[in-house]
């Protein structure tokens, strides 16, 4: 083994199987990304109304997207490792301004306006802090000891702490579980992983008493028993199963979706865009959407599980989990198992940040799954 | 911390770490059977009910309101319309703070307490996305306003619907009723379905009786629409069926001149075709407006109807009983002759009073002044002049039993029939009635106050009416009748094939005895017959409102007016070929002849010049 690796590497300077790696490119990474987008574009088109803005403008973020990845890409991964610690920084200072300086809707203050565009420097966190993690537990011992775990704990609770603020509860979440996937995988020992879950069961009657706005509270209420609140909070759970339930194996068919196309269903092309989907493609479509995405996560555990180092391996396999914990929250959320928590689909859903933010992750997948393959010297 | 990298394993840290992805690779999988089978239950295993829910989403079935049958007079002449009239509704899911809305409209156009209230309690009731009416009947001046103000009234629309218009207003409220608001008690028992698409019901008169045949079938519209209640597109339809149109005997000339003739008095007239039963003329006076009741009559002005002393709203023509005094006395003379109690031949002697054996307190003759009708007096001359003392007599020899029996056969003590509710049976007292409700044995006394339609004896002025058209067609039992055709198909009545069976010399004694109370001048209604070109045939008749003592005289100018005498009066005409007979009453009119007998003049004149006017018509047409 040890010699047919250092024979490859020999042969072929840069270590490719596959085209495109000079361009430091993953092309079933890419292919699949290719695919995704397609489809929710498509899916974007029916649920916005067959409102070419939103497909024009989601079209647009995502070629910006992937100019992005593309260009992450380019960087090793030892770049990224190296100064992980300034975005982590960059994107702490930003969810500061956001608090003092930001605008914001329906109550909660979440974005900041560079003037042409709005970001959402929350969404950015989930990438920064997992990189800003891996990058310090690579140089840890494995698994971590008590001095790292609460270093860590601190890097990921203090920009949780930020969004929770805003408030943003969902995204809170899914930075903080971004974070914790870093050291879950770095091997946190099962006694910290213990005493973590009870913290957690403790800190749950706290949150709800000091922490949760009504709001949030209203809506894990209404997730146990939506019929209390026809036409109030309990409306999006009602419709949104309504619409999935009513497609059926195989759909009503693309922009026939009654309860999208007459607005019953709402926020149909953000975060409730799956529901249009198995509306209108049924469970055939819910099973393809999965499979694809199943195949991108595939890909990406692959990739971590190939990198040469550490900080690779930490950043690409807490990025792949974070990405299904988006998919499974939101497919749960809207199907009526989780409480409406504003978690948008993956790639699917419309939102500018989002899928800038996600291709930024895509792009330091690539850059690791590209890197040059170094003698193994650890076999 | 580069210390600690020191220490660090690179294969250590690989095992580590491929032992978590494993495990998180297990936890994936694991909550993605979770999650699949999440859409799969909803998706597949309760498809049907979502689907179902989904379609009663965007389906609404939408009531498409049927316009309310018409009503005609015999002439064509239009009794109750259809009008559009304009409505402000709102739709409270569309307004933000209803009160601050209120108050805006308020400050625009005129909204009464009243309004506010009621629209507070419909809102109670409505369902979502529903319009509800705040203020009914639009001015054009209010609908301006508002469409300028448009901007500031979110949820605020004008709509259009149809509403019920009664163009000859007061002159036909008791006869076609009103229709009215649905009430509790209504919603109870309609079949809700029929009515989704009105909210108005026939309340009284004719629009409560024909309800079934003037409300039409209401259609629907299957509409697909949006969350926001917007109708996207029409799925389906059913067209609403207009409800039938009515055409009545009635002639609303002869009806504005019966009405007009009671110049403000009180009573109430009703004229029948001979033939048919037609009820050509139907008055109850005073009479009310009846477009006040539509869309919600005030409570002050609902009050000033029902307190009015001279009761508006009581339909003296059918509901009205009094006692018919001498207006019955041809038919009891009928009956005389009939039963052979009598003949016509059959004479007394009238003193002025009539002494029965036993009894101390003689009987007065109300008609003659001291000394009576005098000597040989026989049922013409009773009937003409109208003699007291010949039907005291002629009663105990006929007896109550046969007196009952057969005027039960001319429509008196039950109700005739006639197509509207609410009509009074009157008494036409018998030896059971007694018994039953006074629990009292029957006397003669009783008998003899009957003889001239007092007593116990009362009847509604349809009856005298009826009495009298069987009086007139000799015998034949016609029963009245308003509605002449539906959707022009003629209604057909019971045929009144019965005929009470009385020799025709005797129909044609009381024919010429009734002609002479008109047209004799010992008769008691002559007055009646100045300058006629025609033949009326009558009786007068006067119903004591308080008893006078058979000592005391009765003198108006001691009492009350509202304690005066009734007056009455019964005709047919042409007394040579019957066509309308009349029953009236004029209230606290004191005599039949100079209150009562004058308005069935008017009203006979009336149809004989539309009689003689059809007539001359036909004649020219014939002519060309």
């Amino acid at each position: 083994m040890q010699s047919s690796d250092f024979v490859r590497r020999i042969e072929s300077p840069g270590g490719e199987r596959r085209a495109g790696r000079s361009m430091h490119l993953d092309l079933s990474l890419l292919l699949i990304l290719l695919a995704l987008c397609v489809v929710g574009l498509l899916v974007l088109y029916s649920a916005s109304g067959q409102n070419l803005f939103y497909v024009k403008r989601q079209a647009l973020w995502m070629i910006v997207g992937f100019a992005i990845m593309i260009t992450v890409a380019q960087f090793p991964v030892r770049f990224w490792e190296r100064w992980s610690f300034l975005l982590y920084t960059l994107g702490l200072l930003s969810l500061l301004a956001v608090l003092l300086v930001g605008v914001g809707a329906k109550g909660a203050q979440r974005w900041l306006d560079l003037g042409f565009t709005r970001v959402q420097p929350s969404e950015f966190m989930k990438v920064a802090v997992p990189m800003m993690i891996s990058s310090y537990l690579a140089k840890q011992y494995s698994p971590p000891t008590l001095r790292p775990v609460l270093a860590v704990f601190f890097l990921i609770i203090i920009p949780v702490l930020v969004v929770v603020r805003q408030p943003d509860l969902g995204t809170a979440l899914l930075i903080f579980a971004s974070g914790f996937y870093v050291i879950f995988l770095a091997g946190l020992r099962k006694r910290y992983l213990l005493g973590a879950a009870l913290l957690a069961l403790a800190a749950i009657p706290t949150l709800w008493v000091f922490v949760m706005r009504d709001y949030q509270k209203q809506r894990i209420l209404t997730l146990l028993s939506p019929e209390d609140d026809k036409l109030g909070a309990g409306w999006n759970i009602i419709q949104s199963t309504t619409a999935i339930g009513s497609g059926g194996w195989s759909g009503k068919g693309w922009t026939l979706g009654t309860q999208s196309q007459l607005n019953f269903l709402p926020e149909s092309h953000t975060d409730f865009i799956i529901a249009v989907l198995a509306e209108e493609f049924g469970l055939i479509g819910i099973l393809m959407l999965s499979g694809l995405y199943a195949l991108l996560v595939g890909r990406c555990l692959l990739i971590a599980m190939d990198s040469q180092s550490q900080f690779g391996r930490l950043i690409a396999g807490s990025l792949s989990l974070t990405f299904m914990t988006y998919v499974f929250v939101n497919m749960s959320m809207v199907s009526g198992m989780l409480p409406v928590v504003g978690v948008p689909l993956p790639l699917i859903s419309y939102g500018g940040t989002a899928i800038v933010t996600l291709f930024l992750g895509f792009g330091i997948l690539m850059a690791i799954s590209t890197e040059p393959k170094r003698i193994r010297t650890d076999l | 911390m580069i210390n600690d990298a020191t220490f660090s394993d690179p294969a250590r840290e690989r095992r580590i770490f491929a032992g978590r992805l494993l495990l998180s690779f297990f936890v994936i999988i694991v909550v993605f059977i979770a999650v699949t089978a999440r859409y799969f239950h909803l998706q597949v295993t309760r498809h049907q009910d979502f689907a179902t829910h989904s379609d009663n989403n965007r389906v609404h079935v939408r009531p498409a309101p049927a316009s309310r049958g018409l009503i005609y007079d015999r002439n064509g002449i239009l009794l109750a319309d259809n009008r559009p009239t304009y409505n402000l509704t709102v739709v409270i899911e569309r307004t933000n703070d209803i009160d601050r809305l209120i108050a805006t409209i308020e400050s625009l156009i005129d909204i009464s307490e009243d309004d506010t209230k009621s629209f507070k309690k419909r809102l109670k009731r409505r369902i979502p996305y529903e319009k509800t009416t705040l203020k009914f009947n639009l001015t054009e001046q209010e609908r301006g306003i508002l469409a300028v103000n448009g901007y500031l009234l979110a949820g605020v629309e004008v709509s259009a619907r149809l509403t019920r218009f009664y163009p000859e207003g007061e002159l036909f409220a008791h006869v076609i009723g009103y229709v009215g608001r649905i009430n509790e008690q209504e919603i109870q028992r309609i079949d809700r379905a029929k009515y989704s698409g009105t909210d108005s019901i026939g309340k009284i008169g004719l629009e409560s009786f024909y309800e079934a045949q003037l409300l039409g079938s209401v259609g629907t519209e299957q509409v697909e629409s949006n969350a926001r209640g917007r109708v996207m597109r029409i799925l389906d339809n059913v067209d609403p069926v207009p409800g039938d149109n009515l055409t009545i005997h009635i002639d609303s000339r002869l009806q504005r001149v019966a009405y007009e003739a009671f110049k403000g008095e009180r009573g109430a007239l009703v004229a029948i075709d001979v033939n048919t039963g037609g009820v050509l003329a139907m008055i109850s006076a005073p009479s009310y407006d009846p477009n006040l009741f539509v869309s919600g009559i005030s409570q002050t002005q609902y009050s000033a109807l029902l307190d009015s002393p001279a009761r508006p709203l009581f339909d003296r023509s059918i509901r009205g009983q009094y006692p018919p005094g001498s207006t019955i006395k041809p038919m009891f003379g009928l009956i005389g002759l009939a039963s052979n109690s009598i003949s016509m031949d059959y004479a007394i002697d009238d003193p002025g009073y009539f002494i029965m054996e036993g009894i101390e307190r003689p009987w007065r003759d109300h008609n003659s002044k001291l000394g009576g009708h005098g000597k040989g007096v026989r049922l013409a001359r009773a009937i003409i002049e109208s003699c007291d003392v010949f039907f005291y007599k002629m009663s105990i020899k006929t007896g109550i039993d046969l007196l009952s029996d057969y005027s039960k056969k001319f429509g008196l003590g039950q109700v005739t029939g006639i197509d509207i509710y609410g009509e009074q049976p009157g008494i036409m007292p018998s030896r059971i009635w007694k018994k039953t409700a006074r629990g009292e044995s029957w006397f003669n006394g009783d008998t003899i106050n009957v003889s001239i339609g007092q007593g116990f004896m009362l009847t509604t002025p349809l009856q005298l009416g009826v009495m009298t058209a069987r009086i007139a067609s000799k015998g034949k039992m016609v029963k009245p009748q308003l509605v002449k055709s539906i959707n022009g198909d003629p209604v057909i009545g019971i045929e009144n094939t019965e005929s009470i069976g009385i020799d025709a010399e005797h129909w044609a004694y009381i024919h010429q005895a009734m002609k002479a109370v008109v047209h004799s001048p010992r008769g008691t209604a002559r007055r009646i017959n100045r300058s006629i070109n025609y033949t009326i045939a009558g009786k007068t008749g006067t119903a004591q409102v308080i008893s006078i003592k058979a000592e005391e005289e009765y003198d108006s100018s001691k009492i009350d007016k509202s304690q005066w005498d009734h007056a009455l009066f019964v005709a047919f005409a042409p007394v040579e070929n019957p066509q309308i007979a009349i029953g009236l009453i004029v209230e606290n009119g004191e005599h039949g002849s100079s209150a009562a007998a004058p308005i069935a003049r008017l009203v006979m004149d009336a149809y004989m010049k539309s009689k003689a006017g059809s007539h001359q018509s036909t004649e020219s047409e014939v002519l060309y």
